[in-house]
């Protein structure tokens, strides 16, 4: 897997980065504008998975590697969690708007809303590692044989 | 009306765009009819004013049909062998067909994608969408009514909703590994 031709991997590299903002911006002004966390956090998959169709899995896994991947997908759905706990602990409900009670900030603008941001974030990054590990996974089986003694295979995924 | 004469069109587009998938034998050629159905459906959402529920439907069209293009095709698996069904196919069309002569009526009796929807002069704080819209400005200070109750009046359904994905991603790292698969022991 070593990729496509020069013209898809340079058109890669710059749109990578752009649609690699697009979800970041989605995702910081989701509690504004149509999207959140989950189309976010979809869409800064997608950049790394271009990546990996047009460079290959080993350029992909060396902007961001399975170890990693597999880390901050625990750490978004535990810091979504936690958000949930904080509220628990300081707003006396589970997933009370603790932060928005103690400081409310002005309407209509990025820095406000509380916790709903946060956690956008979190279910963000949740949700880029769980499909970028989902994708690594499945482009890597292979079929084996044929008819009735075909049998899935998976190389270098473990 | 015009909402509604394209969402009749868009239906039955879709229609006929699933049975084209589930009918051809070129792999690819399906991959991209789920495709078009995918984009049909985002579309019915525009129409219908809820761009929250088209974003993340259009994005996630999109990955999936990158990946059953690449875990699928360019794998050689490229044509479906086997004879059609034709019985089955052919009751799968008189089902749509009949399910559409229910459906459609119902499009035009709704006020679907109307201003009348919403800027009825009725009061709807009865209803639980009401409050929301009402309130959650105010209560939340999320401009988003939708972000507001995914993330803060029903945040427990998102929290289940990341435990699904959560839990899909560990089935398929178990059920795939290679490392530690050995033969059962006698």
């Amino acid at each position: 897997m070593t990729g496509m031709t020069v013209i898809v991997k340079t058109v890669t590299r710059w749109t990578a980065a752009l649609i690699f903002l697009y979800g970041a911006y989605v995702v910081a002004y989701g509690h504004l504008s149509p999207g959140g966390g989950f189309a976010g956090g979809v869409i800064l998959a997608c950049s790394y998975i271009i990546m990996v169709l047009a460079h290959g899995r080993e350029a992909a896994l060396g902007k961001l590697p399975k170890a990693v991947a597999s880390r901050l997908d625990s750490v978004g759905a535990l810091a979504f969690l936690a958000l949930a706990l904080v509220g628990m602990v300081v707003g006396g409900l589970f997933f009370a708007n603790w932060l928005q009670n103690l400081s409310p900030g002005t309407a209509f603008h990025v820095f406000n809303a509380g916790i709903i941001p946060l956690a956008n974030v979190a279910i963000a990054i949740k949700v880029c590692m769980s499909l970028f590990l989902v994708f690594l996974i499945l482009a890597s089986v292979r079929m084996l044989g044929k008819g009735e003694q075909a049998e899935l295979r998976c190389d270098e995924v473990d | 009306m015009l909402t509604t004469h394209l969402m009749t069109f868009l239906m039955v587009f879709m229609i006929i765009v699933s049975l084209k998938a589930l009918m051809t034998k070129n792999l690819l050629s399906a991959a991209i009819s789920l495709g078009a159905v995918g984009i049909g459906v985002s579309l019915v959402f525009l129409l219908l004013r809820a761009p929250d529920a088209a974003v993340p439907h259009i994005v996630v069209e999109i990955l999936t049909l990158l990946l059953l293009i690449r875990a699928t095709v360019r794998r050689g698996v490229r044509v479906v062998s086997g004879q059609r069904d034709i019985f089955g196919a052919s009751v799968a069309a008189v089902l749509v067909v009949l399910l559409l002569a229910m459906v459609v009526p119902i499009f035009y009796e709704m006020p679907f994608g109307s201003e009348a929807a919403w800027t009825s002069s009725d009061d709807h704080t009865e209803l639980a969408s009401g409050y929301y819209l009402q309130n959650g400005l105010a209560q939340t200070g999320s401009a988003n009514i939708v972000t507001a109750v995914l993330l803060d009046y029903r945040a427990y359904d998102t929290l289940g909703e990341a435990t699904v994905l959560f839990t899909a991603v560990i089935g398929a790292l178990v059920l795939l590994r290679q490392r530690a698969r050995k033969p059962l022991e006698e």
